[in-house]
């Protein structure tokens, strides 16, 4: 029974590192840009496909793909930052998301077009077990697992110490205070979305990862979760977004373990997600780590 | 030539008579009030979900479980308002998509709604469910009232179609008197400023909950006639994706122009199905089974060209713009 937990709770960690990752992405464009962007979970899509393509057809290393991933995503957010949607900036929150609906769609579909419907999976041995010890778990959870292990830290501590992190949670908190700082919001708001394009990419890589299969749904299939744990951790707050990835994965994964009231059927996860919310959103509106001046 | 077929034309008005009423609640709701709901196919599944439980497992008769179905709907519109109509507009853009997808996830997942196959597995995966047995008749006596002065362009489709838009008009009237009336002055003052409304006595909070109830009658409304015309439905007929062509709609005509709701419904009709006879060359290399994506890029590519090029829609006034908020 233990050691089930402890396989719960790695997987909640994994599939929390990828809430996180990519929902920090949201929240710093939100603040930058306000944006809620409903095309980020085809940035995930877009990054998968990249690294899918470098790993089966050309280099079958994983670690170079997802590279490929992360570099590949951050320009396509660049680029479509630079082209539609700096441009518009100043339309307003609901003309913005919904021109990122209709961006999303785009994005989607072309992938539909190009690269067809049918399952994809990467070039390693899907049914192997790695015993890790106390836990066993499939090849793709390890490498996700790697990478969160990696990058939650990196991107934590470039928040918390670096120059640009903090001059990025500055403009995300408020982007006139930071402006009168001193601050180079247009040069920050390109690196905004480089760091939210390389983040989607890869984890859009684990998430593929972690499930084994996926098709161009991918990505859209979690962003309603990944916007949740947005605002679950105060919308344009970095560390806040964060956090609630992280508890938010825990919180689905743990909640299937049988002693707790039985477990909760895999399937109803995105729904504990959603009630996480709800619950949230009834006592503590501005979020974990919001001010509630915000609202 | 399937171009000229009016059968097939009579669905697509169909379409775009449900999908435009809609439009309508999030015309009440979003440009009259200024919430940004997200989530609006909601109160569609949950009043198709509601009437045709009722129907299939408790043998309601149909005009009751339909009621019930928007009962549901506008318990939904209150259940939603308590938490979020306090919060700020985008919180309250993303917490309704997340409910509207926890009432899919249910349905999907429960046994009693059938699960991913839907209405007709509400019985079990044994017997085949059917909510319409008593619709059905009563569907086929309008069309024969209106063969015998229509002839050959009757069909059940058709007398869906006149429904469906009767309904229609018939509440963008109501909405119209409604909107020119005090109580449509006192929303459109909140959905300006809110404080300046407050400032005067206004119960801010209560207007609000008014129009997510009266948009939630709209969507169940929306909801079952599409139930009805479809005659089986499974979760994945309401996808958070039906939402935004609603708002399509209300962006094609204008966001604040409320006559303009038909005219984008059909366009969007029109855009959706007619995509479907992009059988000349270049296109044509597209094979028809990805011709339904290549639909929904188009679409999705024309919600960005407009939003970026004409955001006040065809008809409205860019000083009256409310997609600033």
């Amino acid at each position: 029974m233990g050691s089930l937990l402890l396989q719960l709770v790695y997987n909640g960690l994994v599939v929390g590192a990828i809430l996180a990752l990519t929902g920090l992405g949201v929240t710093l464009v939100f603040g930058i840009q306000r944006v809620a962007n409903f095309a980020h979970g085809d940035y995930l899509t877009f990054g998968a496909y990249v690294a899918f393509l470098v790993d089966v057809t050309w280099s079958g290393n994983l670690v170079v793909a997802a590279v490929g991933a992360v570099i590949a995503t951050a320009a396509l957010a660049v680029g479509l930052h630079l082209v539609l949607l700096r441009p518009l900036r100043g339309r307003g929150l609901v003309a913005l998301s919904l021109i990122t609906v209709g961006l999303g769609l785009v994005l989607r579909n072309a992938l539909f077009l190009i690269e067809g419907p049918q399952p994809r999976q990467y070039a390693f041995d899907q049914a192997a077990v790695i015993d890790l010890g106390f836990i066993r778990v499939a090849p793709g959870e390890l490498w996700a697992g790697m990478a969160a292990l990696v990058a939650v830290p990196a991107v934590a501590a470039m928040l918390a110490r670096a120059p640009i992190g903090k001059a990025m949670r500055a403009v995300a908190d408020n982007r006139d205070l930071a402006e009168i700082a001193g601050v180079d919001t247009e040069r920050i708001g390109l690196y905004v979305w480089m760091l939210a394009g390389g983040l989607a990419g890869l984890g859009g890589t684990m998430l593929a990862l972690v499930q084994g299969i996926f098709d161009p749904n991918l990505g859209f299939n979690v962003l309603f979760l990944i916007l949740t744990g947005v605002v679950l951790g105060g919308i344009g707050n970095a560390f806040g977004a964060l956090l609630a990835g992280l508890v938010l994965g825990l919180v689905m994964e743990v909640s299937t373990w049988p002693p707790f009231f039985g477990g909760v059927p895999t399937q109803y996860q995105p729904v504990v997600g959603f009630i996480v919310l709800i619950l949230l959103l009834m006592f503590r509106p501005q979020g974990l780590l919001g001010k509630a001046r915000v609202l | 030539m399937e171009f000229l077929n009016p059968q097939f034309w009579t669905f697509v008005g169909v379409v775009a008579g449900v999908y435009g009423l809609l439009a309508l609640a999030l015309y009440v709701q979003f440009s009259m009030a200024g919430l940004p709901n997200f989530g609006h196919v909601a109160f569609m599944a949950l009043a198709a979900y509601t009437m045709a439980l009722l129907v299939i497992r408790a043998h309601v008769p149909l005009a009751w479980a339909g009621l019930a179905g928007i009962a549901a709907a506008v318990a939904l519109g209150f259940l939603l308002g308590v938490p979020s109509l306090r919060l700020r507009a985008d919180y309250l853009a993303i917490a309704t998509v997340a409910g509207s997808e926890m009432i899919r996830y249910l349905s999907m997942n429960l046994s009693f709604t059938g699960g991913p196959v839907g209405s007709v597995g509400m019985l079990g995966p044994t017997e085949l469910a059917k909510y319409t047995t008593s619709w059905d008749p009563f569907i086929e006596g309008i069309t024969g009232t209106l063969r015998s002065l229509l002839g050959d362009l009757a069909s059940n489709d058709f007398s869906m179609l006149c429904l469906a838009w009767a309904v229609l008009l018939l509440f963008l009237l109501l909405l119209r008197r409604l909107e020119k009336s005090p109580w449509g002055r006192v929303m459109k003052s909140i959905r300006e400023d809110e404080e300046a409304a407050a400032s005067l006595g206004k119960n801010v909070y209560a207007f609000k909950l008014q129009a997510l109830v009266l948009g939630g009658i709209l969507g169940g409304l929306a909801g079952i006639l599409w139930a009805l015309e479809i005659a089986v439905f499974s979760p994945n007929d309401f996808q958070p994706t039906l939402t935004f062509y609603a708002y399509l709609i209300l962006i094609l005509g204008g966001m604040n122009r409320i006559w303009a709701i038909p005219i984008g419904a059909v366009l969007f009709g029109v855009l959706y199905s007619g995509t479907r006879f992009l059988g000349f060359y270049p296109l044509s290399l597209v094979d028809s089974g990805a011709r339904a994506y290549l639909r929904l890029l188009i679409v999705g590519v024309v919600l960005v060209v407009l939003m970026a090029v004409r955001p006040e829609g065809m008809f409205g006034k860019r000083q009256e713009l409310l997609l600033e908020k």
